[in-house]
């Protein structure tokens, strides 16, 4: 109903840390300037491993309908291979955006009219000196390379403050990575948000 | 400073900033992450209090009302299932007069098992004696909780407040959090005249005759009926209570200044929509829709449903053309129980609107915003289509 409203849906399993990926991405938003912020994960049966998804909801004025989103203007798929178990772009609005953490080349995938980025997260997150399989931070970075929305510069303090104790440097080096190695295919790499 | 998280933690820093001394609970979905939360600040030495893990519900509540009868500010949370396992300790805290807070993350009761919202476990609670505050948002919750310690104490009434599992518990959003500072010189230690001292002993809550009797040093006490009718007469005097307290917030902090009822584009409004919880800032969205195809409509959220601000109620929708109100609960066999209210305040007044019930969401079924649309307009259009009997939303029957 209300078109002031972005709609980001991030896709990821259990334990995979979308919701704390969402979360850091919800308060870079927030001192951006974005005073509407609702985060909504999941509700009730959440299982490490499983499909989950979260909602994220931001907008220059306050956000009153806290219902999970069912049209987003972009998704985020922190792991390639749920593609094969989810319909990610699920009600993804015309000319919306996939943001994808992928080994495979952005050529592979089409996703019908859509704007699709992918960044090798899972490559880059080691690079950086994380543990394999953590790449919520990183997939921040490709999120902010396609979509323009938030600063890399915010998303990267807000890293830090999240994980702050827990790797707060190399976590904010894995998204710097991943932002410098997106790529998507428009003609001249810019996606949607044109932030290059 | 503001910061970004779920409606549990804003509860639980609520009760930090608050000092609750002694907290008690029995883990129970989607209340669990705030006493979890507490949990940890009690282990960090952020909160001194006292945290005591219990087998129930009901002997959580049994901790607090020794904990508060001995003096302590005491502090619960529950949902559904244990709510009504309390039930009976809730009554005896309210008769024993004790200032207990407790949050209800509203949720379905089973059976059939369900750990989704509604709001049947807290409305079905509604005749025991205890204050009922509901919050909108994260802010509300948090600000809640601390005008709830005031307000229990000041009145010697316990105060539940109430917030819509899983939409607002665990869903994340920017709120401000007060400082420690703020909220000390806001929320007086709690030094109740009457505590249980073992160098001043006495006995509390024993048994009262149906009549009045002389009591030990040979003055006339009231009996059963007059304490009955003095916590009667003490809750509907919180509601002033409560909005003098809110007023001292709003000073404090600058925030509040609708404590009993929040009312959104209702001044001008020919029809109102009436709700509890987050599902009145959701209406805002659809009131604004309608507003644009100029129906004169507005939303009004009940924050405070017991002592219910019968007054408050009367005030803002005497003299509307409708009213349309929607509810996560039922009295069953009946109507929805704030309906029912609604319809009784409003049949004193002289000029009185059209009211409808509609039942919605139980078992956290989503509530889309087209079907309030639908049932606004249908209201709206064609009044005189409707019976007194609440018409269901989304049923897919």
């Amino acid at each position: 109903m209300r078109k002031d409203i972005i709609e980001i849906r991030w896709h990821g399993r259990g334990g995979q840390g979308a919701i704390t990926a969402a979360k850091i991405v919800a308060n870079a938003a927030f001192v951006s300037g974005y005073k509407g912020v609702v985060m909504a994960p999941t509700f009730g049966t959440e299982r490490r491993g499983a499909p989950v998804f979260t909602s994220l909801k931001i907008s220059k004025e306050k956000i009153y309908d806290l219902s999970p989103i069912t049209t987003p203007d972009m998704v985020v798929v922190l792991d390639h291979t749920l593609l094969e178990e989810v319909n990610v772009v699920a009600g993804l609005k015309e000319k919306g955006l996939v943001v994808l953490n992928s080994p495979r080349p952005v050529s592979e995938y089409t996703f019908d009219g859509m704007t699709v980025a992918v960044s090798d997260v899972s490559k880059h997150a080691v690079e950086a000196g994380l543990p394999p399989g953590i790449v919520n931070s990183g997939i921040i970075g490709a999120f902010a390379k396609a979509s323009g929305l938030v600063d890399i510069d915010v998303l990267v303090q807000a890293i830090e403050n999240e994980f702050s104790g827990k790797k707060p440097e190399k976590n904010a080096r894995s998204a710097r990575i991943a932002y410098e190695n997106t790529a998507d295919n428009t003609a001249d790499n810019t996606a949607i948000g044109g932030n290059k | 400073m503001h910061i970004i998280e779920s409606g549990n933690v804003a509860a639980a820093t609520g009760v930090k900033l608050s000092r609750a001394q002694v907290i008690a609970a029995y883990p129970i979905t989607p209340q669990t992450p705030l006493t979890e939360k507490l949990s940890e600040f009690v282990e960090s030495g952020e909160l001194a209090a006292e945290y005591i893990p219990v087998e129930s519900e009901h002997s959580a509540m049994a901790v607090c009302i020794a904990a508060s009868t001995a003096g302590a500010r005491a502090f619960t949370a529950t949902s559904a299932n244990g709510l009504l396992y309390m039930s009976e300790q809730l009554h005896w805290a309210v008769g024993a007069r004790l200032p207990i807070v407790m949050c209800v993350a509203n949720r379905g009761i089973g059976a059939p098992w369900t750990v989704w919202n509604d709001q049947q476990d807290t409305i079905s609670q509604r005749d025991v004696g205890w204050i009922q505050i509901y919050a909108n948002d994260h802010q509300q919750i948090i600000d809640a909780v601390i005008k709830a310690f005031r307000l229990a104490q000041t009145v010697s009434i316990p105060v539940m407040v109430c917030y819509d599992g899983y939409l607002l518990s665990h869903t994340y959003m920017p709120f401000e959090e007060p400082a420690q500072s703020s909220v000390d010189s806001f929320l007086p230690t709690f030094a109740p005249t009457h505590f249980l001292d073992p160098e001043n002993p006495g006995n509390f809550n024993t048994v009262t005759l149906p009549d009045v009797r002389p009591d030990v040093e040979g003055v006339i006490a009231p009996g059963y009926i007059e304490i009955r009718h003095t916590l009667h007469q003490d809750l509907r005097a919180a509601l002033d209570t409560f909005v003098e307290i809110d007023r001292e917030f709003k000073k404090e902090f600058g925030r509040g200044g609708n404590p009993l009822i929040e009312e959104y584009r209702c001044e001008d409004a020919d029809f109102v929509a009436v709700c509890i919880g987050s599902l009145s800032y959701q209406l805002r969205d659809v009131v604004d829709g309608m507003r644009e195809n100029d129906v004169k409509i507005g939303v009004m959220g009940v924050q405070m449903y017991r002592p219910f601000p019968d007054e408050a109620i009367v005030r803002a929708l005497a003299g509307k053309k409708g009213v349309i109100v929607f509810e996560k609960a039922l009295s069953y066999g009946n109507q929805g129980a704030l309906y029912a209210d609604i319809k009784s305040a409003l049949y004193k007044s002289a000029e009185r609107p059209f009211i409808h019930n509609y039942i919605l969401g139980l078992g956290g079924r989503e509530i889309k915003t087209q079907h309030l649309l639908d049932a606004l307009t249908a209201s709206c259009t064609s009044p005189d289509t409707f019976e007194d009997a609440p018409r269901w939303i989304g049923l897919k029957l």
